[in-house]
């Protein structure tokens, strides 16, 4: 009985989701902790990022049970998110440039 | 329009799987998502497109935090909590999280048990989760007053740039209101449960759609796409 797919939905023994509940405390514990011990630089974000993506992993894979769903639901869900890395770049490009003519013009003018 | 597949679209076995199994659904000129009914389909796509506004939001955040020349508020102090004598760094925030995973747990074994057709498992989980939600929109209007106290607001704060108060209130308050909605569906939903509507078919108030029992996995979808937003506003507005 255990991970079918059917018509009527699908079957997962109880016990995934509590260990995938398990790990999400875990995984948040750890993430507080980055800021509790006031850990700096790239360490810092890239244990935060690290975390977040492990987090949000868990809950789409097997929460929203999107393991066990076809591959042309699983494209066409998370390749476009993806897209939104090329926005942050653009917009991480323009506050660059925004910061650096506000240093220029506005500072002790 | 029916509303799940036709029998044979539906047995998913007999068709190729991996990337085969990609190219194979989108042109087979039917529907192209086999496996899910058309209400996931669309609640997976409702789902994309609030992804795309919460990155807006989050996006316009980096925006003028990364532009701003005065210094931006340490989360960490903004958010500490005094108890019991201890000055604790962003405790409120960190218990939030843990009240929201854990509706999302209870929110993820109601659907399980939904599938098991167990009726009063699946409303008192359902009912659970919408307590864990109601804590958690709690705790978040305890922490604007407290912060509206301290003189936040969305044009200017006491600590440095400005900014912070107009991202802080839009993004939170956005997820907030996600949170409010979703509860009030649990709610709904718990009743139908509760009630029976799934195994008699009774047709909705509004819809008037036969009740299936899949509204409860599409419930728990839009419950979890908020747990999920909130670990995403958890490390990019809080921790960072």
């Amino acid at each position: 009985m255990a991970h079918a797919t059917t018509p009527e939905g699908q079957q997962h023994p109880i016990r995934l989701y509590l260990i995938v509940w398990g790990w999400l405390f875990v995984l948040s514990a750890c993430s507080y902790l980055v800021d509790y011990f006031h850990l700096h630089g790239i360490l810092r974000w890239s244990l935060i990022l690290l975390f977040m993506a492990l987090k949000a992993g868990l809950i789409i894979a097997v929460f929203m049970h999107m393991a066990w769903e076809r591959l042309a639901l699983a494209y066409a869900i998370l390749l476009p998110p993806l897209v939104v890395l090329v926005f942050v770049s653009i917009m991480a490009f323009e506050a660059d440039y925004t910061l650096f003519t506000r240093e220029v013009f506005f500072r002790g003018g | 329009m029916p509303d799940v597949a036709p029998a044979n679209a539906q047995d998913t076995t007999k068709q190729p799987g991996g990337w085969h199994s990609l190219v194979a659904d989108w042109s087979s000129d039917q529907r192209a998502f086999k496996s899910a009914s058309w209400g996931k389909a669309m609640m997976w796509i409702f789902l994309l497109s609030d992804t795309f506004i919460f990155s807006c939001f989050l996006i316009s955040y980096m925006t003028v935090r990364m532009s701003t020349v005065v210094p931006w508020p340490n989360p960490s102090e903004v958010f500490a909590l005094e108890i019991g004598g201890t000055n604790l760094p962003l405790i409120l925030i960190a218990i939030m999280t843990f009240v929201l995973i854990s509706s999302s747990g209870t929110m993820a074994m109601a659907v399980n048990f939904a599938y098991r057709r167990d009726r009063v498992r699946t409303a008192l989980l359902i009912l659970v989760t919408a307590a864990f939600g109601a804590t958690f929109v709690c705790m978040q209007a305890f922490e604007w007053t407290k912060l509206i106290h301290e003189g936040v607001r969305p044009w200017e704060n006491p600590w440095g740039a400005p900014q912070f108060g107009s991202t802080f209130f839009m993004i939170t308050g956005f997820h907030g209101t996600h949170v409010t909605i979703g509860v009030i569906f649990l709610l709904i939903i718990a009743r139908k449960v509760w009630r029976g509507d799934f195994d008699q078919q009774r047709k909705g108030f509004f819809t008037s759609r036969k009740g299936r029992w899949e509204i409860v996995e599409i419930t728990g979808l839009y419950w979890h796409f908020v747990d999920l937003v909130w670990v995403f506003i958890f490390a990019l507005f809080y921790l960072w």
